[in-house]
């Protein structure tokens, strides 16, 4: 046997961005605004969703669920009226901690893109792998709340790095637990310089208005980008 | 645990350049803002490999330095933070990356270099040409 050496130069993940380029066409195609939210496990993305997409007026939103198992998610935003579709990682996908293209894929004929203005891809929860993958999505977004540390932007810098909008949940904790708003705004801001912030109480309701405004809006500014 | 997903990611890239043959290789760049261990990686490329062209392949990881440069004014720098002294662990500044401009201060600095995560080579192992006899 000898050995021969072959060049490839090619980005390890290049298989996944083609099916998210494939994912990207039939969005477009459809007219449809794909948000990408990512997130520890517990930070609230379902909840916020609930505040969110509750009878938003002038967008038709629907809501993809990635979870490993379960329907609790999907079940909850049914509850709103909000159209749903439940990927669970662990039937086929062998326990994925994170959704990537082909998952997303896989879901798409269950979903009525058309009638949708705004899809919101609710990932695994999980601050390191979704961050690797994308989707087709056109904006990747990320939920931190308060009761994580204000250190966690030095600590998953790719993460941080990777999203365009950074919801800091669970405002209402904040005389309850150690943690500087500053200094994690300013983590924040060293690891992803000028990305938007925005201050939620999904409890409360503190910043939801804002919240419920950036989703509203998010189709008009991806078609006006296109 | 990312490394096991991208470890997956390298083992299917290699075996679709490997045109059937065994890999004995695979030449790996990371880039320093990927955050990956390259001592997982090489674990779970191990595990991931085993009953497929890459079974007991070697993984060689070469880590690239973060490097950013500044449209605005210039400036070039690595965004890495200053190795953190064990009596320093406590100072909230410690560990803080710089991706803001360090000369103009300005945000929308471009990663040059450190964000690679590429499958540069693969080694193949093949019959010689004409079989010694026996």
């Amino acid at each position: 046997m000898h050995r021969t050496k072959i060049r490839v130069a090619e980005d390890a993940l290049d298989a996944n961005q083609t099916i998210a380029n494939a994912n990207r066409h039939d969005f477009d195609h459809a007219g449809v605004a794909v948000v990408n939210m990512m997130s520890a496990p517990g930070a609230g993305k379902t909840t916020l969703l609930e505040r969110g997409l509750a009878d938003l007026e002038g967008v038709r939103a629907g809501v993809l669920e990635g979870d490993v198992q379960g329907t609790m998610d999907a079940d909850r935003i049914a509850a709103i009226h909000v159209p749903v579709v439940q990927l669970n990682t662990d039937s086929g996908f062998g326990g994925e901690c994170h959704l990537d293209a082909n998952m997303v894929r896989s879901a798409l004929a269950d979903l009525p893109l058309d009638d949708l203005d705004l899809l919101v891809i609710e990932n695994v929860g999980n601050l390191v792998c979704p961050a690797e993958f994308k989707v087709g999505e056109d904006a990747r977004i990320m939920v931190a709340s308060v009761a994580e540390g204000e250190d966690k932007p030095l600590k998953y810098p790719l993460m941080f790095r990777a999203c365009e909008l950074v919801v800091v949940n669970k405002l209402d904790l904040l005389p309850h637990v150690e943690f500087d708003l500053d200094r994690f705004l300013a983590n924040i801001d060293a690891v992803n310089p000028g990305v938007r912030t925005m201050l939620v109480s999904a409890t409360t309701g503190r910043g939801v208005d804002e919240w419920r405004e950036w989703l509203t809006e998010v189709p008009e500014r991806i078609r006006a980008t296109a | 645990m990312h490394e096991l997903s991208i470890s997956s990611a390298i083992v299917d890239t290699a075996i679709r350049h490997a045109d059937g043959r065994r890999v004995a290789s695979v030449a790996l760049r990371v880039g320093a803002l990927r955050q990956v261990v390259p001592e997982s990686l090489e674990f779970y490329f191990g595990i991931v490999g085993r009953d497929t062209l890459c079974e007991g392949a070697e993984l060689e990881v070469e880590v690239v330095g973060a490097w950013m440069t500044c449209d605005f004014c210039g400036c070039e720098w690595d965004p890495a933070p200053e190795p953190v002294a064990a009596h320093a662990a406590l100072d909230p500044s410690a560990g803080v990356p710089t991706f803001r401009c360090p000369g103009c201060e300005l945000a929308g600095a471009r990663v040059v270099r450190g964000d690679e995560l590429e499958v540069d080579s693969i080694e193949v192992a093949e019959p010689l040409a004409v079989a010694p006899e026996s």
